[in-house]
């Protein structure tokens, strides 16, 4: 652990970044870093439970869940992983740039995470109106996928008990592609926010503790979405 | 760009610098890994299809934290705390699983 | 006040002066300097006053449950009761048990027993405290106007589907206190991990330390889960998305399983933390080290573990499968084990100990046997075949109480008490004090003993009417409630008087061991002049009754 801290006169020169209650930088920093992973476990769990509502679910209603997914559009889901994927490659190199002190690079590989990401939400919305455009209004609901009053079942040509249990499918859908997505709209503007203090050359090789965390946390997006994706657009079986 | 070499071993490996040749490698298996998955979603192997299609995402997620996360290069600590949050999350699953396993649900009159 | 026994003054550490200049108190009286504060201390305090707030509003709604049950035909109509035992529920779990002891204590007092400045995250603290804020308050606002009805559990289908009342709006403002209680504990196990002294090795740290460590986890883990439940259960209402609807295939079952996935360590949350201030307790006033430090340290982190495997014992009747209520059952009756050690080393550090009979005390005695009937009872309610019968009764009802009440705010009061002078840096008048642990004592089983015979007897919970020949045991019941409501006053009001009229006191009036006690009383802002470095045990008392 770290030595005595000296009193409180003495200790004059320190890092900017250091907070008065750490005794030093390096404290600071993995302080910082295990209270971003333990926020990250908690969202385990938070995403947990619809994974665990999945998984009850889908064992289930094999043949709903199969239809459901069959009508999702795999190229567009599997394009939208890719960006996702690029965009942790860009984040990874963002945190890289700053721990070499190349603040052009941190700066760039931020927007480029931000700009890929504005990419896969746009995809995101695309896909949604195209769900649920027909819900509203007043005239007939062919091709509704909200589940709710309106839900068109014979757009995935479920009929039977799959027409309701279709229906759990793009509840699931929904509510958990929707949390993913708000995490990424929570996202953006933070790793906007730490790109400009890039900007302002806030950043050293020795800190640059901001830039990693909003990296951990954009990388458990991402690896939210290496799940969803194949769980929501590639189940087999029908 | 080269790579910092860093501080002397005995401090924290957070001042080591993964080179950025290991970020794209780490991509491209990614890549990789998406289309093996989506590949095999085109077969139908009957129980088997969950079991790989979720080993593929662990095996695309393990790659995410490891080397994008720098879990590799983290203290103990770090998987320390992976590993309860999974702990538990099993857990949820399984023993939620327990139950219906070993009741007749859904009812087929549903 | 208190009989201070006169220890070598060899093995205190050096104290610091009487009254010190500035204390964390002083340092600035205008709102911003309070409702701005970076200061775990003031932190602590913003929630000592939150809490009362909402436990005053929780027992009100207890007392129109218990004046309703004056008379067999009740005296408020069905929907009104059930709204009352809700809000009751609500505030009292949510707003309440689990945010007290760590939110107020822990937040204080942790990051002084440790040697630490402040917790790792003091503006995430201040976040938490706002969250709760807004939360409890949105929850209070869905409670006013228009009420819930669901009980405090949020059943479906009835929540989803069939209810009237308040329950999306009830259901986000319990969502965001959620992530009040989610954030404390992730400052709490950060701190712990990264902020000690040194020479604070993790088997040296307070056992209240742990116990707060142990609860942290079960915050962090458990409640996400609720979190997500509730959201689906708002989901549901709002979007009508099914996922509990039977109708659409959906199980109302899983969102028990779901809900329960929390609630139940929930438990643990709420009387871990009372635990370790037991364990603190239980040394000053003994004067003796804990008898088994590390079999209790190691408890408190067990409890947590197995805790989050038992829920299902709270559905057995619910037509959930008999091989996994099995399964439950006997994982339920493992939990029991770390608690009772627990209980046992209490017990064995008395034993030759010098015990002083100072408020604090006698709460830690209330502690110890009202914990002890209520976990016993909860043996009953883990049995499979006892379950059938007790379940969803009055027994049930009461068990809890004796955990949560008897437990969970006896430890808390104890806890107060303990430490007022080093929060306040006054001293209570010990007399009163003993009076009112009395009075809380007497009302308390008066309240809650007649509830076990009604349970065993028949009478169903959550029913604002019950058969005649009830109404008898319903009365006492109703009687002690009002001693007991009676018997928080005093606390309240004496607390607060010596806040502005109480005896100075010093740094250490009890004659503690324990970091906190060797800082002025109010603490500074910056807690330590020089961080402390740590050579002891931790309860180093000089050897008393050892041999």
């Amino acid at each position: 652990m770290s030595e005595l801290a000296a009193p409180p006169a003495e200790r004059a020169v320190h890092h900017p970044a250091l907070q008065h209650h750490f005794v030093d930088l390096q404290q600071q920093k993995e302080a910082a870093s295990l209270g971003m992973w333990v926020f990250i476990a908690q969202e385990m769990l938070f995403f947990g439970g619809l994974f665990a509502a999945y998984a009850i679910y889908r064992h289930a209603y094999p043949e709903a869940f199969a239809l459901g997914s069959h009508h999702l559009n795999r190229v567009i889901g599997t394009a939208n992983t890719l960006v996702l994927i690029g965009s942790s490659l860009t984040m990874a190199m963002a945190v890289y740039s700053a721990a070499i002190g190349w603040r052009r690079g941190t700066v760039g590989f931020m927007l480029a995470t931000v700009l890929l990401g504005g990419v896969f939400l746009g995809v995101k919305y695309f896909e949604y109106s195209e769900k649920i455009a027909p819900c509203l209004g007043d005239q007939v609901h062919t091709g509704c996928l909200l589940p709710g009053a309106n839900f068109d079942p014979a757009t995935v040509h479920a009929e039977g008990a799959s027409a309701g249990q279709v229906q759990i499918f793009f509840s699931l859908y929904f509510g958990m592609t929707g949390l993913h997505a708000l995490h990424m709209i929570v996202g953006i503007p933070i790793i906007l926010t730490i790109a400009a203090m890039a900007w302002r050359g806030r950043f050293t090789p020795e800190y640059h503790t901001p830039v990693e965390l909003v990296g951990l946390y954009w990388h458990f997006v991402d690896i939210i979405w290496i799940f969803l994706f194949p769980l929501l657009y590639l189940v087999t079986g029908h | 760009m080269q790579p910092q070499t860093g501080p002397p071993a005995d401090q924290p490996a957070e001042h080591h610098v993964v080179p950025w040749t290991v970020y794209v490698v780490i991509f491209l298996g990614l890549c990789l890994l998406t289309a093996t998955t989506v590949i095999v979603a085109g077969f139908d192997f009957g129980p088997l299809n969950i079991i790989v299609a979720l080993g593929i995402a662990i095996s695309k997620a393990s790659l995410v934290v490891l080397y994008f996360m720098h879990a590799r290069y983290s203290p103990r600590l770090t998987g320390v705390v992976i590993a309860a949050a999974l702990a538990f999350f099993v857990i949820l699953v399984f023993l939620t699983w327990t139950d219906y396993y070993s009741r007749p649900w859904p009812l087929t009159t549903g | 006040m208190s009989t201070e026994v006169a220890t070598p003054v060899e093995s205190l550490p050096p104290l610091p002066p009487a009254h010190p200049a500035e204390s964390y108190l002083s340092r600035g009286w205008d709102l911003r300097s309070w409702l701005l504060t970076k200061d775990h201390k003031r932190i602590g305090i913003l929630y000592l006053v939150s809490i009362t707030l909402f436990f005053a509003i929780g027992s009100f709604y207890a007392a129109v449950v218990r004046w309703n049950l004056l008379v067999p035909n009740g005296q408020i109509s069905a929907d009104a009761y059930n709204k009352s035992f809700t809000a009751h529920g609500v505030v009292m779990v949510f707003l309440f048990l689990i945010p007290s002891i760590p939110a107020t204590l822990g937040n204080f007092l942790i990051p002084l027993m440790i040697g630490a400045r402040d917790l790792a995250f003091p503006r995430i603290n201040l976040l938490s405290w706002y969250l709760f804020i807004v939360g409890g308050g949105l929850t209070l606002y869905a409670l006013f106007t228009g009420g819930l009805d669901t009980g405090w559990t949020f059943y479906t289908p009835y929540s989803t589907v069939f209810a009237q009342s308040n329950v999306e709006v009830a259901a986000i403002g319990i969502f965001i206190a959620g992530f009040s209680s989610i954030l404390t504990g992730l400052n709490f196990i950060v701190t712990i991990h990264k902020m000690r002294a040194p020479g604070m090795t993790w088997f040296r740290l307070p056992l209240f330390v742990w116990a707060h460590y142990a609860t942290a986890i079960i915050q962090v883990l458990g409640t996400p889960v609720v979190a997500i439940t509730i959201l689906l259960v708002a989901l549901e209402r709002i979007f009508h998305f099914g996922f509990f609807d039977p109708n659409r295939g959906g199980d109302p079952i899983l969102f028990q399983h779901l809900f329960w996935f929390y609630s139940h360590p929930a438990v643990y949350i709420m009387i871990l933390p009372s635990m370790g201030v037991i364990s603190e307790l239980v040394c000053a006033f003994s004067r003796k080290r804990i008898f088994g430090y590390s079999f209790i340290a190691m408890s408190s982190l067990a409890i947590a573990a197995i805790g989050f495997l038992v829920w299902a014992h709270h559905m057995f009747v619910t037509g959930m499968a008999v091989y996994s209520a099995m399964v439950f059952s006997l994982l339920t009756y493992l939990v029991a084990v770390p608690s009772a050690i627990k209980t046992f080393n209490w017990t064995a550090t008395l034993y030759k100990g010098s015990v002083q009979w100072d408020t604090p005390m006698i709460y830690v005695f209330c502690f110890i046997g009202l914990f002890l009937i209520g976990g016993l009872t909860g043996l009953f309610l883990g049995n499979l075949g006892t379950d059938v019968h007790l379940t969803d009764t009055y027994f049930v009802v009461a068990h809890f109480h004796y955990i949560m009440v008897g437990g969970a705010i006896m430890g808390y009061l104890g806890g107060l008490h303990f430490w007022w002078p080093k929060i306040t840096g006054r001293k209570y008048v010990e007399s009163w004090g003993k009076v009112s642990s009395l009075l809380i004592f007497v009302g308390f089983n008066l309240t809650f003993f007649p509830q076990f015979l009604l349970g065993y007897l028949g009478m169903p919970r959550r029913y604002h009417v019950y058969p005649d020949e009830f109404q008898v045991l319903n009365v006492l019941s109703s009687a002690g409630a009002t001693i007991l409501g009676f018997g928080y006053l005093f606390p309240f009001s004496y607390l607060f008087h010596s806040f502005f009229r109480g005896e100075p006191a010093g740094p250490n009036p009890w004659g503690a061991i324990g970091l906190e006690w060797t800082t002025p009383s109010p603490p500074p802002t910056q807690n330590f002049e020089e961080i402390p470095v740590v050579t002891t045990e931790p309860y180093d008392y000089p050897n008393m009754g050892e041999e």
